[in-house]
């Protein structure tokens, strides 16, 4: 049940068993696989690729639904590939019983989802289950996209002195989904962030250029489930400053009184970058200039040391490592 | 955040910082336990150990309910919780904490219905809605969480609710710090008290540690200023030749502590003769269990408990590490075959047990051996 | 064993038990008060909170005066310092 909780045991299921069973090195792909999307050469040309798929209870919540989740998290795995989305196919696994009216609010989602992100959902699947066998309503998404000109990445040509970026306030979708459950008695006035981060990205390497290094979206397990991969991909020292950290009252408030930590909680309308220091004030203020990007922060920067790892300081001087979440993220009382 | 941010804020943890400094005696090595988890927690989660001088060690107490909880009582309440018609309710701190067949979410993925709640009374509630069903609530906890319990208890019995129970391993407090000052390996200077425990049980339980054993105590909050405080008072009093308890977490703290949760708590419980403690081993008077009037809330009496023993691998030394006598990366197994993914002890699952705490916070600051998965 | 939290009384329930409403930094929560019958929190009142339950009032004036003693952390030592600096140890008065 770890494993798709984003995090240690998610990497390990997809080094250690699809890479080595699936990939082979005669394949048509250019670039590092393991990143959100992969290149694949058709007909000469890069044409960025990638899939996903989507389980979340409740279906429906403040902010958004299954259907959002399913549209945006594909069109953000594009964007942070640096590649423009421009279509999808889709894949919707149903329980026996589930109503219409769900169904086609779910449709109706993924339609207005994908209109605001500029992308066609050009084809689609549907299989009916037995009651009991899906949790109501699974979806998988498949994305295509056109790799933007100029932009290279990867976590190997990050080096120390680059800063990161991070796009916006996290943990609203992670706990909004807890909220929503209904089991912990909490209430806020909170919504998932659910959105295409496209045109902040568009953006950022328009003003960047290959100043940009790398990219990812936080999703299931956090700023630090991302950090930490780009820290042991790169062999690097990631450095961020707690005060720095945009997070909202009612995240930050949720998060004190369950014992979570924000960096673990996943969001779905943001993303981190990697990009040369000299690029840094024109890149805010790009992103600033975008709908959406007014809370664009630099919130730390690379160095050598401590080797492969994450370090959260604050401005008195404490440290911590911040390291990735094993399994989903669990309220505490002690 | 009222009453937190103002005790995170930079400066003052600056000015706190520079009196340590300036109090403590160079020529001195002090070593002070904080005795519990969530001190431990929070000295990692702020990043403490950073700020004060190399010559004061903060040794880690036991006072982590889910690390002294020996194995074998998690596998008694998940083998009630095998039942198809219970409910295995307990704190989201239960949920990784590894019995003899898998922890309570390894049995909740093979279908058994484990769910996390955030109070007792969330348990009761779902006894009331699920009335075909026994909820059977795995209490853990020090004094801070039995009056809770206690509450929820009364409550159930006023309300003639059936299908509950409770489980009980709240343990008490003092009878711990006994045993640490008991240990012939352990020199200590002094404590920084149990700050939410005291909330219940006051200051005056911590007198005899002044007065009979001559080590100062001051309880504590929890955030970084409260710590740093704390840490003053004590140097202060070592400077001083005193040894007295103080109580730094005023604003919260009452000297006599809370006589409604001592009531609710002398109402429904009564002092195990003894209970063993993982690591620590059989300490007298230092559990509760349900009073006769609660049998019928009482799980282990409700249901037949096997009372399994279970005792640790050898080459786990979690027991020292507990009484502070071994520091989590002395322990052989740590970091290899005992990390928070796959933990062998329970220092390692609780988020405030010091392997865990130190091994999710502070080890990979100098450890420059990690494997790094770059692709070739 | 420690996680609690400071949040602030919103709205009092009383019943059949004695709840309030409480809010940390926007988010709600029902806290059960019987912890508390003996000094009754009002609305307004801070109060810690675990488990789901009020544990004991916050006090303000006891938490600005631990803030006015950590700000005066060192004043002691400056102030002598100061007074070392003007020479006056072992003067005749």
């Amino acid at each position: 049940m770890a494993h798709g909780a984003g995090g240690k045991a998610s990497r390990r299921l997809v080094d250690g068993l699809l890479a080595p069973l699936l990939y082979r090195q005669s394949d048509p792909v250019e670039g590092d696989r393991l990143a959100d999307a992969a290149r694949v050469l058709v007909g000469g040309a890069p044409i960025a690729i990638t899939t996903d798929s989507f389980v979340v209870t409740p279906l429906a919540f403040p902010g958004g639904s299954i259907g959002e989740l399913a549209v945006n998290g594909t069109v953000n795995d594009l964007a942070v590939g640096g590649a423009r989305p421009v279509a999808l196919v889709t894949t919707l696994v149903l329980e026996a019983g589930l109503p219409t009216a769900t169904l086609v609010a779910e449709l109706r989602a993924m339609r207005q989802a994908a209109r605001d992100a500029g992308v066609a959902i050009v084809g689609g699947d549907t299989k009916v289950v037995e009651h009991g066998k899906v949790d109501r309503l699974y979806i998988s998404t498949t994305g295509i996209g056109h790799p933007l000109p100029g932009v290279t990445l990867g976590a190997r040509s990050v080096r120390p002195g680059d800063r990161v970026l991070l796009s916006g306030p996290i943990g609203d979708h992670g706990i909004t989904i807890l909220l929503a459950r209904g089991e912990l008695d909490l209430e806020a006035d909170l919504r998932s962030d659910t959105r295409s981060v496209f045109p902040m990205v568009e953006a950022l390497a328009a003003a960047a250029g290959p100043s940009l290094r790398w990219m990812r979206d936080p999703t299931r397990g956090g700023v630090a489930t991302s950090l930490n991969e780009l820290a042991l991909d790169s062999g690097l020292g990631i450095h961020i400053s707690e005060e720095a950290i945009p997070v909202r009252d009612e995240v930050r408030g949720a998060c004190e009184l369950l014992g979570l930590d924000p960096l673990h909680i996943a969001n779905e309308g943001q993303f981190l970058a990697v990009l040369g220091a000299e690029a840094a004030d024109r890149a805010l203020e790009a992103i600033h200039a975008v709908p959406g990007g007014d809370s664009v922060v630099i919130i730390g920067e690379v160095r050598e040391e401590p080797r492969a790892a994450v370090l959260a300081g604050s401005r008195y001087g404490g440290t911590r490592i911040v390291d990735m979440l094993v399994g989903d993220p669990l309220p505490r009382i002690c | 955040m009222k009453f937190v941010d103002e005790f995170r804020d930079s400066e003052l943890i600056t000015r706190a910082r520079d009196e340590i400094r300036r109090l403590a005696d160079p020529a001195r090595h002090y070593r002070l336990m904080e005795v519990c988890g969530g001190h431990t927690h929070a000295i990692y989660r702020f990043g403490l150990k950073d700020v004060l001088p190399s010559n004061l060690e903060l040794i880690h107490g036991p006072g982590c309910p889910v690390c002294v909880l020996p194995m074998g009582r998690i596998d008694d309440g998940l083998e009630l919780a095998g039942r198809p018609d219970v409910i295995f309710a307990a704190f989201g701190d239960m949920m990784r904490v590894p019995g003899a067949h898998g922890s309570p979410l390894e049995h909740k993925a093979r279908g058994v219905d484990v769910r996390i709640v955030y109070s007792p009374t969330d348990a009761l509630k779902l006894a009331r809605s699920n009335p075909g069903r026994h909820v059977m609530f795995f209490a853990i906890g020090f004094e801070t969480t039995a009056p809770s319990t206690a509450l929820t208890l009364m409550r159930a019995r006023a309300e003639g609710i059936g299908n509950f129970s409770v489980f009980c391993n709240h343990v008490t407090i003092i009878p711990a710090i006994r045993a640490i000052l008991d240990s012939p390996d352990m020199r200590l200077d002094g404590f920084i008290g149990p700050g939410h425990v005291s909330t219940v049980i006051g200051c005056r339980p911590y007198e005899w540690i002044a007065r009979t054993e001559g080590k100062p105590i001051v309880v504590s909050g929890f955030e970084p200023l409260d710590l740093l405080q704390s840490i003053v008072m004590l140097l202060r009093q070592l400077r001083d030749g005193r040894a007295e308890v103080e109580n730094q977490y005023q604003r919260v703290v009452p000297w006599e502590g809370n006589r409604a949760a001592l009531a609710a708590m002398a109402e429904v419980f009564e002092l195990r003769p003894y209970f063993e403690w993982r690591g620590l081993g059989f300490i007298s008077q230092s559990a509760l269990r349900l009073r006769e009037e609660y049998a019928r809330w009482d799980a282990e009496r409700v249901f037949s408990v096997a009372g399994v023993r279970v005792t640790d691998p050898k080459a786990a030394q979690c027991g020292e590490v507990l009484k502070g006598v071994l520091k989590p990366a002395q322990c052989k197994l740590f970091g290899k075959e005992c990390t928070p993914e796959h933990p062998v002890g329970a220092l390692m699952v609780s988020s405030e047990g010091s392997c865990a705490a130190y091994y999710n916070y502070e080890h990979r600051k100098t450890a420059g051996q990690l494997r790094i998965l770059t692709p070739a | 064993m420690c996680l609690a939290i400071p949040g602030r009384i919103v709205e009092l329930v009383s019943d059949p038990v004695p709840l309030a409403l409480v809010e940390v930094t926007g988010v709600r929560r029902r806290v059960d008060l019987g912890l508390l019958h003996d000094d009754m929190p009002k609305v307004g009142d801070w109060v810690l909170i675990h488990v789901g339950f009020a544990m004991s009032r916050i006090s303000e004036e006891q938490a600005a005066e631990q803030m006015r003693m950590i700000a005066m952390l060192g004043e002691d030592e400056a102030a002598m310092e100061e007074v070392r600096g003007y020479g006056l140890e072992g003067r005749e008065p």
